[in-house]
C-alpha cells in the first residue's frame, strides 16, 4: 500500500517573525525556512509503516515554490521514496492545496493520507479535513497513535478532556498531533541518498486546479505588547498584590 | 440571511465555547440559529433555546449522530448552510476537526480561529503563534468561521427560541468510535475557568506535578493546566495543554509555575488578563510576560502560596 504525504515549507519554528513596516506581511526575506514539524512527525510516520512492512511507498507532495524541493528532499532523507513537487508561484491557501492534493490522490491512489495537523504560519488547521471531504473519505484528526489492520485504520486522537480512538474505513486521511512519533534526524548518508531519488514537477493547470486565493489579506499587524510587570520580594506580597491591586484573589 | 453555529454539546449541556460563538455570531448582525446534532439531545436543545439571542434552534436528533463524527456531522451541515450567510463553529478541538469538511464541501474557504470581526466579510486572526494579526476578506458567498472563545464574551440567558426538529442526514458509515477517555475532573474546565494554576518541566516529576500544583488549585478553585515539555514528559496527560497546539486560554489569573515560557506556550496564555510567573531561573522568558513574577525554590513557594491566598 501507497501513503501520500503532504509537506510544507514554513518559516523555521525557531525563528521569531517580524511584522513588515507597511503591515503588508510577515518579513521572511532571509529567514530559516524548514519542514512544517507536524509534517516531519507525518513523514516518520509513514516510513515507520514502510520499515514495519505496512506500507511499501511512501510518496511526499509539496505545494508551492521552486524552493520546496528542499522540503521534499529533506523528507526522502527521513525515507520518502520520492517526491511530487506542485509548482506555483500564486500564494496558496488550505482549500486550493486541498484541491490539488486531491488530484494528486486521484493519480497516485494512495491507501492512507498523513498530514500534519496544521502548519506554524498560517495556523490554519485544514488542509487534511478538506482533502477527506473532497475525496469523500473519512478522517482522523490530531493522532497520537495510529494501527493499520484489516482494510482499517484505528486512530487515537487527542480531543478536549482527553482521547477517543476512531476506526475508520481506509483510504482515509490522518493528520498528527506532536505526540505521534521523534521525528529521527536524517543522517548525512541519507541526506546523500535523497538526493538521487525520484522527484516530479508538476502545475496545477495540469492538473485542472484553479488555485486563487480566496480570502485577501487586508493588513498584518503586530499583536498588543504585554510588558513586564514586577517582581514580587515573597509570597506574603505576591498575595497582597493580586489582592489589592490586580484584584483577583 | 440569518446565521448558523454549530453547538458543541454532550447531549445534556452545551460547552462553554458555543456561548462565546454565539457572541460572535450576534456581532454580525442577524438572526442566529443554533444547530445541535446529536442522540437524544433535547436537553442540549432546551439549553440553546435560552440562550440570549439566538432565535431558532435546529435538532438533528439521531444514532449516527451519537458520537457527533465530523464526517456525518459536516454532510448535515453542508445539506443546511446554503441558507445562511455565515457558519460558525468553535475553535475547539471538534469545531477545527468538523468544519474544513464543510467549507470544502462547499467550495468556501474557511477562515480559523477569528479573534475579531470588522465586519461581515473581514475577520482578524492570528498566524505564526500568535506572533502577528492577520485581518482578512473573505470573496465567498457562505463565510465558514471557527471562533477563538478566548476572544468573545459568553452569551448570557435569558432567550426564547424556538426548537425545530430537522431531518437528519444520510449516516455515511465511514468511521465508528471505538471509545473515549475523557478525564474526570472536579475542577473547572481549563477553557472555562477563572483561575488557572498550571506546572511546567520545573516542577520535576509527575508525583511532584499534583503534590505542588494540586493543593494550590483547590484552595482557588483553579483549574490545572501544563507546558508541553511536562506534557511530553508524561507528568499530566496531553488534554492538560496549553499552547499553540494545545488550549488557547484567557482567564483572570494564570499561575505559571516552573514554566519556562517557550514561544509556544505564551501564545496559548498571553492574553490572561493577570499572569504570574514562579521560577527558580531569574532569566526565564515567562517572567517578560508576567505581572507579578516569583524567584526562588518552587517546592518552598507555592505550599507558602497554597497557605496565604
Amino acid at each position: 500500500m501507497k501513503i501520500l504525504v503532504p509537506v510544507k515549507r514554513v518559516v523555521d519554528y525557531n525563528v521569531k517573525v517580524r511584522v513588515k513596516a507597511d503591515g503588508s506581511g510577515v518579513d521572511i526575506a532571509n529567514v530559516k525556512m524548514s519542514m512544517n514539524p507536524f509534517d516531519e512527525i507525518a513523514v516518520e510516520e509513514a516510513v515507520r509503516l514502510k520499515e514495519a512492512g505496512v506500507a511499501t511507498e511512501v510518496v511526499a507532495v509539496s505545494c508551492g515554490v521552486a524552493a520546496c524541493q528542499e522540503t521534499l528532499r529533506a523528507a526522502m532523507a527521513i525515507g520518502a521514496d520520492r517526491g511530487i513537487l506542485v509548482e506555483t508561484d500564486v500564494e496558496l491557501q488550505p482549500l486550493a492545496v486541498a484541491k490539488l492534493l486531491k488530484a494528486v490522490a486521484d493519480k497516485e491512489g494512495p491507501t492512507l493520507v498523513i498530514c500534519g495537523k496544521q502548519a506554524i504560519d498560517d495556523d490554519a488547521n485544514q488542509t487534511g479535513q478538506m482533502l477527506a471531504a473532497l475525496a469523500g473519505w473519512p478522517q482522523a484528526t490530531f493522532a497520537s497513535k495510529l494501527t493499520l489492520s484489516d482494510g482499517k485504520a484505528s486512530v487515537m486522537r487527542e480531543i478536549d478532556g482527553g482521547l477517543e480512538t476512531l476506526s475508520i474505513q481506509l483510504p482515509a486521511v490522518v493528520t498528527t498531533d506532536l505526540r505521534l512519533n521523534e521525528p529521527r534526524y536524517a543522517t548525512l548518508p541519507n541526506i546523500m541518498k535523497a538526493k538521487k531519488k525520484p522527484l516530479d514537477t508538476v502545475k496545477p493547470a495540469e492538473l485542472g486546479v484553479d488555485v486563487a486565493p480566496r480570502l485577501s489579506t487586508l493588513k498584518v499587524a503586530e499583536p498588543p505588547k504585554r510588558s513586564a510587570g514586577v517582581r514580587v520580594a515573597d509570597v506574603a506580597q505576591l498575595v497582597d498584590k493580586l489582592k489589592n491591586e490586580a484584584k483577583v484573589l | 440571511m440569518p446565521i448558523l453555529v454549530i453547538a458543541e454539546h454532550d447531549n445534556q449541556n452545551l460547552k462553554a465555547a458555543t456561548l462565546n460563538t454565539v457572541t460572535a455570531a450576534l456581532k454580525l448582525g442577524a438572526d442566529v440559529h443554533v444547530l445541535i446534532a446529536g442522540a437524544g439531545c433535547a436537553a442540549a436543545a432546551q439549553a440553546a433555546a435560552k440562550v440570549a439571542g439566538v432565535t431558532k434552534v435546529l435538532v438533528a436528533d439521531a444514532a449516527h449522530y451519537e458520537a457527533q463524527g465530523a464526517e456525518n456531522v459536516a454532510e448535515l451541515v453542508k445539506g443546511l448552510a446554503r441558507d445562511y450567510s455565515h457558519v460558525l463553529a468553535p475553535a475547539s478541538s471538534a469545531g477545527k476537526n468538523m468544519l474544513p469538511r464543510v467549507a470544502a464541501q462547499l467550495d468556501v474557504a474557511q477562515i480559523s480561529d477569528i479573534v475579531g470581526i470588522e465586519a461581515a466579510d473581514t475577520f482578524v486572526r492570528p498566524i505564526y503563534a500568535g506572533n502577528a494579526l492577520a485581518t482578512v476578506r473573505s470573496a465567498d458567498p457562505i463565510k465558514v468561521i471557527t471562533v477563538r472563545s478566548t476572544a468573545f464574551e459568553a452569551a448570557g440567558e435569558g432567550g426564547a427560541a424556538a426548537v425545530e426538529a430537522i431531518p437528519a442526514a444520510a449516516d455515511l458509515g465511514l468511521s465508528a468510535l471505538v471509545g473515549r477517555e475523557i478525564t474526570k475532573s472536579a475542577r473547572p474546565e481549563l477553557g472555562a475557568a477563572r483561575i488557572i494554576v498550571s506546572g511546567g518541566r520545573g516542577v520535576g516529576s509527575g508525583e511532584n506535578y499534583h503534590a505542588l500544583l494540586e493543593p494550590l488549585a483547590d484552595k482557588l478553585g483553579a483549574a490545572l493546566g501544563a507546558s508541553r515539555a511536562a506534557v511530553d514528559a508524561g507528568y499530566v496527560p496531553n488534554d492538560y495543554q496549553v499552547g499553540q497546539t494545545g488550549k488557547i486560554v484567557a482567564p483572570q489569573l494564570y499561575i505559571a509555575v516552573g514554566i519556562s515560557g517557550a514561544i509556544q506556550h505564551l501564545a496559548g496564555m498571553k492574553d490572561s488578563k493577570v499572569i504570574v510567573a514562579i521560577n527558580k531561573d531569574p532569566e526565564a522568558p515567562i517572567f517578560q510576560v508576567a505581572d507579578y513574577g516569583l524567584v526562588g525554590d518552587l517546592f518552598e513557594l507555592v505550599p507558602a502560596l497554597a497557605q496565604a491566598a
